[in-house]
């Protein structure tokens, strides 16, 4: 019985939350569908550990989709590059549930409970399938299963401007994910095949025909939509500033992320490496998005005084530095990426659930109407300080190990003005979260902040669990870069 | 590019076409209808590069003639016969390879049938779905931000937030 | 127990400090005594460890690689010895000196207070026994981060703004120049291990980087250590004397500016080897720059009326003085600029103490105000003229013979016009520190209009000193500065080893 579950893990962890979701939704009851959402996400969560202990011990798990042997049929793969992805979505996914009830009641309204729950597993389930699927077409069904459901979520924040950043993000995702599918399409036209691994195999790289690269062309583009590189980063300020808060963590730590794991899976098993960056100049492109994108970014993060703006700039910014650590193409390089994608999600999940928790005692998280909360909410505010520390990249926090390994690989490669410029940009990092410290804890208070109460230990708890993980991933870096670093070698070994 | 190529290739004509009028109503037009409208028509011509490619010159549909199919499952009947001792799961494998290589050696024997290419058709009703599920979910969206600005003109309301 | 353990005990005294002083938070009593208590412990267990490592012991304790390449290693050598006994032993006067002081004071969160103090201890006690520069570059930004809380104590727009200067400065200088030398010098070197001799030497033999490289990487490592205050990142420890007056006395005074200067040191000792620095003279331009802010700081401290601000800029200068020995690269400036580490840190200590001690007892920051005030504080006047005597560098202070051995550095290597600079810059120190405890002795009190009962008791009855817990730890560190003047002798022979060049 456990050997047979075992077997099928792969498809479990799809189609557990996928089956939880109509679930959800029959039980028309916000706290049945809550019990049931929280059960299903830690199941997900145990799946994915599993999963990444298997890859680690034993290699790549190949699942075949009913039995279907590929390439005619759908083949789900784990290797321990998507077994991390997907494990620290899960695991996000988990503790933002965990988080989320009292914020959930506050932001949204009492009958629509049910079907927010039903939502956030289905775009769970499409997260994870991105990782789990071997198969370019299945990629793209599971990349708009997770973004419809996001346009959804979004548009239950409780401003007026909630829909309209939602339809604004449907738009340009949509025009993102249609490029993806003409690219899925050029492929096929050029293979014959959907597997990844087979169209790796039969794709023409030497001086590939045109239709070879344009198909790259409009995957590349499509997939920097999602992933919000600048200058295609429009659409994430306003998403992330309006869709309630819980949904703003789970989004903001996870569903960018999933696309740079997308891209990097296509770029270094499909288009190889020395395609993408010897015969194409991708490796520069990025290298100059990347920097100008975390400039930009940094320096807009600086001017917002709404907070969950400042942090959706901020996260714009964070994606060039994955991308920058991607574009390297060395073993340090790649992992600095692949590390960071985990770090920034423990980082930027943690602090937008202290976002959150201040928008439940404050009612607002306008900058201004957090002055002097640090004395009567001086955990909350502590864990936003820990947290902006992370993202600074100072030592002992997670965001110092990819700094650091970013740095180490742009001299590896012989770039140290792209090292000098990436150290300068996190000076920009120290300005925008110092910002929201002094505020804490320097300005007089505001009526709301004085007669706040510190945040429910309820949200509490779950904010810390991330903000500490960013502590003890700081130093204890095994389970983070060290599996990292066994990823990026898988991903550049593949391919000669 | 000579005429004939240029003529030819007409399907892609008009897959461009369609393609970037619509990729310039979605990014020109500030309604928000018309902006779905626009989506509708971007994605309608993805879905007509798909099926245009997987068109055969001369093939049918891909649907197995009748004569055939009996002969197939017949094949499949002795194939699944002999591998009786097989577990069940296997043996509806073995069934497809088998059904597979007799097939192909029975088209070829019989009638040359030339097949139109089916994947992209059934990939295209995923997409389908999937442009539905946009488009509703698009309009259930128009529908909130009228109700709630009273307008569908993305200018008339970036003007009313700017008011706030 | 042997060496080894002794590290790792020494750095898990502080953080068992911190614990408790969280855990009794609510108990004053208890809290303030744990902490002593401890501090008391730290000093055996590193007065112990000292005894083997001057006599040549080398222990070492791995705490395991952190990422790939770059681990957590610690590496005693007589250097950081003398640091974290300095570190140590003045924790524990600062220690009897906060809490006369805090509660002197009725100053708000104590816990707060006395926690981040253990941890910025700690980060010292991290950065002094460090085997490699990756952590040391921990330690260093561990420590930035723990006295942030410090520096802005009173939570008062002047503190936030000082706080800001603080950590803007050293945060950035460390991020932007600190880490890239570091990563640099990985990348020429292949390791960022501390040895004797210098890891850098094969990458210049094999010309992997040119004259013009080392000096920018040598620069890129003194102005990084933002902490060591050489001009022009100078500014944060003026902002930073916003902070309570122990905070002042010993972070800005021992811990967090020492590891500023003493990660200089090490940097030039075990990164570039002394030998290398003084064939390629790659370092002499920093000399100069150390010359120019040693002078230059000591013109700005004679501008300062407010007693701390002025202890701030005497301490740029003296900082200045111990990276010029760095950066000379001869032995003898090197065991002068490692001495003047302990000899200032006892005497500036002495100094705020006494700037604190005057702040509790009669409420003056500004000297101007100070006139007349030695007959009623004798002790802390007199205290604070032995310890300017040795910041001076006159005997019998133990600044003279750390200056003497800078001096003769700069003879050494033929800057006549450093030699010179020091002059100066002594002259200077008089005419800034010795003026204070004249004008408090010589001149009558100012506003003389008092109650004249006062005037006519006896001498003692007049005494209005600062609690005992403020005035016992400066009578003890201004008899330590002159202790030091004879104890001199043996800090040299301590210090010796490491200008050795490896066999």
């Amino acid at each position: 019985m456990i050997d047979a579950i075992f077997a099928h893990l792969p498809i479990l962890l799809i189609v557990m939350p996928l089956v939880a979701a109509p679930c959800c939704v029959l039980t028309g009851n916000g706290r049945a569908a809550y019990a049931l959402a929280l059960v299903v996400s830690l199941l997900t969560f145990a799946c994915s550990i599993t999963l990444l202990e298997e890859t680690l011990v034993h290699g790549v798990v190949r699942y075949e989709l009913g039995d279907w042997s590929p390439p005619y049929g759908i083949e789900y793969r784990v290797d321990i590059f998507s077994g991390f992805v997907m494990s620290f979505v899960s695991g996000i996914g988990a503790i933002v549930l965990v988080y989320a009830p009292l914020s959930v009641r506050d932001e949204i309204s009492e009958s629509k409970h049910y079907l927010f729950y039903a939502t956030y597993l289905l775009c769970m389930t499409g997260l994870l399938g991105m990782c789990v699927t071997g198969d370019l077409f299945n990629v793209f069904v599971f990349l708009e299963i997770s973004s419809l459901s996001s346009y959804a979520l979004i548009s239950l924040g409780r401003t007026r401007r909630a829909p309209l950043a939602a339809f604004q993000y449907l738009i340009l995702g949509s025009i993102g994910a249609t490029f993806i599918l003409i690219g899925i399409g050029l492929l096929y036209q050029m293979t014959g095949t959907l597997n990844m691994g087979d169209i790796a195999a039969r794709v023409p790289h030497e001086h590939g025909p045109r239709t070879v690269l344009v198909a790259f062309a409009f995957l590349t583009v499509g997939l920097c939509v999602k992933m919000a590189v600048f200058p295609l980063h429009t659409w994430l300020p306003n998403a992330y500033t309006y869709a309630p808060s819980v949904v703003t963590c789970f989004i903001a730590a996870t569903a960018t992320k999933v696309s740079v794991y997308a891209f990097v899976r296509i770029i270094f098993e499909i288009i190889t490496p020395g395609f993408a960056f010897d015969v194409l100049p991708l490796d520069t492109e990025l290298m100059l998005f990347s920097l100008v994108g975390i400039f930009i970014a940094s320096i807009a993060a600086i001017y917002q005084d709404n907070v969950k703006r400042l942090l959706a700039y901020s996260s714009v910014a964070q994606i060039g530095y994955m991308l920058l650590g991607i574009s390297m193409a060395t073993p340090t390089g790649l992992s600095a990426g692949i590390v960071h994608m985990f770090n920034h999600a423990l980082i930027k999940g943690g602090l937008f659930m202290v976002a959150g928790c201040f928008a439940l005692r404050l009612g607002s998280v306008q900058l201004s109407d957090w002055k002097g909360a640090g004395r009567t909410m001086p955990l909350t505010s502590l864990a936003w300080a820990i947290g902006g520390l992370g993202l600074i990249g100072v030592p002992l926090t997670a965001g110092f190990i990819s700094k650091w390994l970013l740095l180490t690989s742009a001299f590896e490669a012989g770039r140290w003005p792209v090292a000098a410029l990436m150290l300068l940009s996190s000076l920009l990092a120290v300005v925008y979260i110092w910002r929201v410290v002094e505020t804490l804890f320097f300005a007089e208070p505001s009526e709301a902040a004085a007669n706040a109460t510190e945040a429910p230990l309820r949200m509490l708890i779950p904010t810390y669990v991330l903000i500490g993980a960013t502590l003890v991933f700081g130093v204890w870096t095994s389970y983070s870069a060290g599996i990292a670093r066994q990823a990026a070698i898988a991903l550049l070994g593949g391919t000669p | 590019m000579t005429l004939e190529s240029v003529a030819g290739l007409y399907n892609y004509w008009v897959v461009i076409f369609l393609m970037m009028t619509g990729f310039y109503i979605v990014l020109a037009r500030k309604n928000l209808i018309k902006s779905v409208i626009g989506l509708n028509i971007f994605q309608t011509s993805v879905f007509l590069l798909y099926i245009t490619m997987g068109k055969v010159e001369g093939g049918t549909a891909p649907i197995v003639p009748p004569a055939i199919a009996a002969a197939q499952a017949h094949a499949a009947h002795g194939s699944d016969a002999g591998h009786a001792a097989t577990p069940h799961v296997e043996g509806a494998h073995e069934v497809a390879h088998a059904a597979l290589q007799h097939g192909g050696e029975l088209a070829s024997t019989t009638t040359e049938i030339i097949y139109s290419n089916p994947l992209p058709s059934v990939l295209m009703l995923t997409a389908i779905v999937v442009g539905i599920a946009t488009t509703a979910l698009a309009l259930a969206l128009v529908v909130r931000i009228r109700e709630d600005y009273g307008t569908v003109d993305e200018e008339r309301i970036l003007e009313l937030d700017r008011g706030e | 127990m042997s060496p080894d353990h002794m590290i790792w005990i020494s750095l898990a005294l502080p953080i068992l400090a911190v614990g408790l002083i969280v855990f009794f938070g609510k108990t004053p009593d208890l809290r303030d005594g744990s902490s002593g208590t401890i501090a008391g412990l730290l000093f055996i267990v590193t007065a112990s460890l000292s005894i083997g490592v001057f006599a040549g012991e080398r222990p070492e304790w791995n705490l395991g690689e952190m990422l790939p390449g770059f681990e957590i290693a610690f590496r005693v050598e007589p250097l950081g010895m003398l640091f974290a006994l300095v570190a140590s032993g003045l924790w524990i006067l600062t220690t009897a000196y906060a809490i006369g002081y805090m509660r002197g004071h009725h100053e708000k969160q104590q816990t707060r207070f006395f926690a981040c103090f253990a941890i910025a201890i700690f980060a010292a006690l991290a950065a002094a026994f460090s085997a490699n520069l990756f952590t040391l570059f921990i330690a260093y930004e561990v420590m930035t981060i723990s006295t942030y809380p410090l520096v802005t104590h009173h939570g008062t727009e002047e503190a936030k703004r000082g706080g800001r200067i603080y950590l803007g400065i050293l945060l950035s200088t460390s991020i932007a120049f600190f880490m890239l030398a570091i990563v640099w010098t990985w990348s020429l070197a292949g390791t960022v291990d501390f040895k004797l001799g210098g890891i850098l030497a094969d990458a210049v033999a094999e010309n992997r980087i040119s004259q013009t490289g080392l000096a920018v990487l040598v620069g890129l490592f003194a102005f990084g250590i933002g902490k060591a205050a050489l001009m022009p990142f100078h500014r944060w420890l003026p902002a930073a004397m916003v902070a309570p007056t122990p905070v002042s006395a010993l972070l800005h005074a021992v811990a967090v500016v020492k590891v500023g200067v003493f990660s200089v040191m090490k940097v030039c000792v075990y990164i570039f080897g002394l030998e290398l620095l003084r064939e390629t003279g790659v370092s002499l331009y920093l000399a100069y720059v150390a010359g120019f802010t040693l002078v230059v700081a000591s013109l700005v401290a004679m501008t300062k009326d407010n007693l701390k601000a002025r202890l701030a800029y005497s301490t740029i200068g003296q900082l200045a003085y111990i990276t010029l020995g760095a950066m000379l690269a001869t032995p003898n400036s090197v065991i002068g600029g490692g001495m003047h580490i302990a000899m200032h840190a006892v005497g500036k200590i002495t100094l705020f103490f006494c700037a604190g001690a005057i702040y509790v007892a009669a409420h003056k920051k500004n000297i101007s105000e100070m006139e007349g005030l030695g007959r009623k504080m004798p002790l802390t006047f007199a205290a604070f003229l032995i310890a300017s005597v040795s910041i001076i560098g006159l005997p019998p202070g133990g600044g003279a013979w750390s200056k003497w051995f800078l001096a003769v550095g700069t003879v050494e290597t033929h800057q006549y016009l450093l030699t010179a600079a020091l002059m100066v810059s002594s002259l200077l120190n008089i005419a800034y520190l010795i003026p204070i405890p004249m004008r408090a002795f010589m001149k009558p009190k100012s506003d003389t209009p008092d109650d004249p009962s006062q005037e006519t008791g006896s001498w003692l009855a007049n005494m209005q000193e600062a609690p005992m817990m403020c005035v016992v730890p400066l009578c003890v560190t201004a008899i330590g500065s002159v202790v030091l003047f004879f104890a001199a002798e043996w800090i040299y022979q301590a210090l010796l080893p490491i200008t050795m060049t490896p066999s």
